[in-house]
């Protein structure tokens, strides 16, 4: 028995000696020369940027695609696919010359009937495309290179519209792949952007790759933002899909991966300690945090409930509560987003101090008979886990009673969907939060839509919201578009249209040896080195 | 033996048709709408409901499942609502990972519990038995993250001998490919040691006090030759049955250590169609699983032949 015994326990050592010994030849990270590795928030699963708004299709979108317009680090739209554009002095013939030598990645051109393809389909999906088509009349391909878009009338956003920075991005597509469904998913990943997406190596759950398009003609300006010269500094870049955000400290810590979109605030802390990390915000703009109300259900239809739950909003609690770290957030009355040229503060100190007092003597004003609201908690987004517990404080020294139900995100973005009562599985109030490039004027930002059923969800009606948004669309001018800009905002108050509660940062996290990072909405991986 | 291989092979067919009534009835009444999931946060209900419908979401439930039921007897998984792969695609991309972290898993278990419950049993009441059943309530208690987290702090952090997750593929690069199984095999091995070492115990103990043994050492047969071949044997029914069903709880996917170590497997995958309503890859993969579990069940049963020869069918 004991040489049994003895032989078992020599086997597994030796299995064990073996196992140390190739770990130790082969080591933890092989040299990967320019290969960099690339971890998002989430899994990429879906391909086609127009087809969905998700962020990581979004970023998967400006590795492949390129646009016609860009915004650079100022957030100023500049001229990227195309090359020149003018407008008729009647405002209502926007033509655009396209750059030479624009390629697909099959090395077949660029052409006008591909953007023009392009644009149609992204018109029929996104908010600020639907709106930009309600003003075109028609299109024409003049040549291979120039096209026109003829509106119905002058419209002051059509630069901002094709320049668009995040979801959902007016990408340029060819023309066969354009021609797609907008409600179907498209098939192939031809693009002409900087990197081409390697379909054979991509498994999704696993890795996506893309290689460094060798065709690829950078504009002469350099980098800044999402405009200028996209020049790619690596031969590939391995997106890795790692879900759990601690094995993701460990991998970058370990020198496994290079780059960490956007690590949880919790972790912060301790990549702050690793001597070869660096954290970089990367999205100066950062993200808002928002607070919906169900305008079609009590006790929300009623104007004056909905200001008393604005009257009982404190930006610094939910801040706190989700953030932690000063440094990472920003208390900003603004709905256009602080630092903005649209960024107006909200008066009387609302969202900043709340006045229970005045909120409990709407309440009454109201009638509120002090059935519970129910707001809906996610449970599934880390940053969004805190933030209606704080809500459900908040509204109840205000005098509300709040019925908190926590369920996971999808089943939240499947509820919200439902318009009937509380008692046949509606809602009364949820949180969400927006990449503030999203949101940074009264077309872009959806939750300010207010034509009842076809707006998002809560379904607020306004006529009064809407012909404002309709000015500030057709307004060319910039100050007087500033001004009508401010009237949204105060419209949006006055009704407590939604509630805008805190604008907060998530750097990003890379090693020492990369460098180049560009600040934008959009953490992109061009420019980037890796010594 | 053919007549009870071929009945339990036709009982798989009851079975799976329950499954697949109760997997698609669950996923249709229970809330969730992967349009919702697909559009994205900006999108609107019109938006919604356009995705909805090109899905084939707003047909009435019974026409789906005679179309989902019709392609499935036709061989056709369907296609992922998200990935724009067909479901077979995406379960051959992940069954790899999956298939290589239950073998090593097992290797790990199998060379480790089996040995340490027969020397327990021999040594009942020892110092040995002790340490051996104090690991077994350890390994039991602790969750597996927990001893992942502190083999990745050891071995890949502070050592640097290991790398701290990812997978490489079999044929690409072999070395690589093993030591990246190493720490989630162990991981996952150590609730698996704790529970066969016990059964193993136990059962060794129960055969060690038969007739047959004390027969077996009065003729004069050695230590060794006792335990292997009489005790072991005989006590081998109920561990193989664990080992069986540890099998398929691991083709079933070993969620939490394939997420903590970024392996990109069906386990992750199940959760991934699950938390976005992927209806096609749930459906085809628990199918999946439960033919899996059936069909383990059916080769352990076949195997206790090998081991008692009391057992016929």
């Amino acid at each position: 028995m004991k040489q049994v015994m003895r032989r078992t326990l020599g086997a597994m050592a030796a299995g064990a000696i073996l196992a140390a010994g190739v770990a130790t030849v082969s080591g933890p990270a092989l040299a990967q020369g320019k290969v960099l590795k690339f971890v998002q928030n989430g899994n990429l699963t879906i391909l086609d940027p127009i087809w969905t708004t998700a962020y990581v299709t979004r970023n998967h979108g400006y590795f492949i695609y390129d646009t016609l317009f860009a915004s650079d680090e100022n957030n100023v739209v500049k001229p990227q696919m195309v090359d020149k554009y003018e407008v008729s002095g009647d405002k209502l013939t926007w033509t655009f010359t396209l750059r030479d030598g624009l390629e697909w990645h099959d090395g077949t051109p660029v052409t006008s009937e591909d953007c023009i393809a392009s644009i149609k389909r992204w018109g029929a999906r996104d908010a600020m495309g639907q709106k930009l088509m309600d003003f075109v009349k028609d299109y024409k391909a003049v040549d291979a290179k120039t096209f026109q878009m003829i509106l119905k009338e002058p419209y002051g956003l059509v630069l901002d519209s094709l320049g668009k920075p995040s979801s959902q991005v007016p990408f340029m597509m060819p023309k066969k792949v354009a021609e797609t469904d907008p409600f179907k998913q498209i098939d192939s990943q031809i693009g002409s952007g900087p990197f081409i997406y390697v379909n054979a190596e991509s498994k999704p759950g696993e890795k996506h790759v893309y290689n460094k398009n060798p065709k690829y003609k950078p504009r002469s300006e350099p980098a800044s933002g999402l405009a200028g010269g996209k020049v790619v500094k690596v031969d590939r870049v391995e997106i890795i899909e790692m879900p759990d955000p601690q094995q993701q400290v460990n991998a970058i810590a370990a020198g496994e991966i290079d780059v960490i979109e956007q690590p949880p605030h919790d972790l912060i802390p301790i990549l702050k300690k690793e001597k070869g990390v660096t954290l970089f915000n990367w999205n100066p703009l950062g993200h808002q945090f928002i607070i919906r109300f169900n305008w079609l259900q009590p006790p929300f239809n009623n104007p004056k409930v909905r200001q008393a739950a604005l009257l009982s909003m404190r930006q610094e609690d939910y801040l706190k509560a989700t953030v932690g770290e000063p440094e990472y957030y920003k208390v900003c009355t603004a709905a256009f987003i602080c630092g903005t040229p649209n960024a107006f503060d909200a008066p009387d100190g609302l969202l900043v101090k709340p006045n229970f007092e005045k909120a409990k003597a709407l309440l009454k004003e109201a009638g509120y008979d002090g059935t519970p609201v129910v707001l809906m908690q996610s449970t599934t987004l880390p940053v969004l886990t805190n933030v209606a517990p704080v809500t459900k404080a908040l509204l109840e020294q205000g005098g509300f009673k709040v019925d908190m139900q926590s369920m996971d995100w999808q089943t939240l973005v499947t509820r919200r969907t439902n318009k009937g009562p509380v008692g046949q599985g509606g809602w009364n109030v949820f949180h969400t939060f927006s990449v503030a490039a999203d949101i940074l004027n009264p077309i872009a930002t959806s939750y300010m839509v207010a034509n009842g059923d076809k707006a998002w969800f809560g379904w607020p009606t306004d006529p009064d919201m809407e012909k404002l948004r309709d000015a500030y669309a057709k307004e060319t001018d910039p100050a007087k578009g500033k001004a009508l800009a401010k009237a949204v905002q105060d419209r949006a108050l006055e009704t407590a249209q939604y509630g805008w509660i805190g604008q907060w940062y998530g750097p990003g996290a890379m090693r020492s040896n990369v460098t180049g990072w560009l600040k934008a909405p959009v953490p992109v991986m061009w420019n980037i080195e890796k010594k | 033996m053919i007549d009870f291989i071929v009945r339990r092979l036709i009982a798989i067919i009851p079975v799976l048709t329950v499954v697949a009534i109760l997997v698609f009835l669950m996923l249709r009444l229970t809330p969730g709408d992967p349009a919702a999931v697909i559009a994205g946060d900006n999108a609107t209900s019109d938006q919604i409901a356009d995705i909805r419908t090109k899905l084939g979401l707003n047909e009435p439930i019974w026409t789906q499942f005679v179309i989902w039921i019709g392609n499935m007897l036709q061989g056709n998984f369907g296609e992922s609502f998200f990935f724009k792969k067909t479901v077979a695609e995406l379960i051959a991309q992940r069954i790899e990972p999956t298939l290589a972290l239950a073998v090593c898993t097992l290797i790990f278990a199998v060379s480790i519990s089996v040995p340490i419950g027969v020397l327990a049993a021999y040594r009942q009441g020892s110092l040995v038995d002790r340490v051996v059943m104090g690991f077994s309530v350890v390994g039991f208690s602790v969750p597996g993250f927990v001893i992942g987290y502190c083999l990745i702090y050891v071995f890949a952090i502070e050592l640097g001998w290991l790398p701290v997750q990812g997978y490489i593929r079999i044929g690409v690069n072999f070395w690589g490919f093993l030591e990246r199984m190493i720490l989630p095999s162990l991981t996952l091995s150590v609730g698996f040691i704790a529970l066969i070492s016990r059964i193993t115990r136990a059962s060794v103990l129960e055969v060690l006090n038969e007739d047959y043994i004390r027969t077996a050492r009065a003729k004069g047969l050695s230590n060794r030759v006792v335990l292997m071949r009489h005790a072991l044997r005989n006590a081998a029914v109920p561990i193989l049955t664990v080992i069986g069903l540890g099998i398929a709880i691991l083709i079933g996917g070993a969620v939490v250590t394939e997420s903590v170590f970024g392996l990109p497997g069906l386990g992750r995958l199940t959760v991934e169609a699950v938390l976005s309503r992927d209806f096609p890859t749930i459906q085809a993969v628990i199918l999946m699983f439960s033919v899996v579990y059936v069909v383990v069940n059916l080769l352990i049963d076949i195997s206790y032949t090998l081991f008692d020869p009391r057992i016929r069918y």
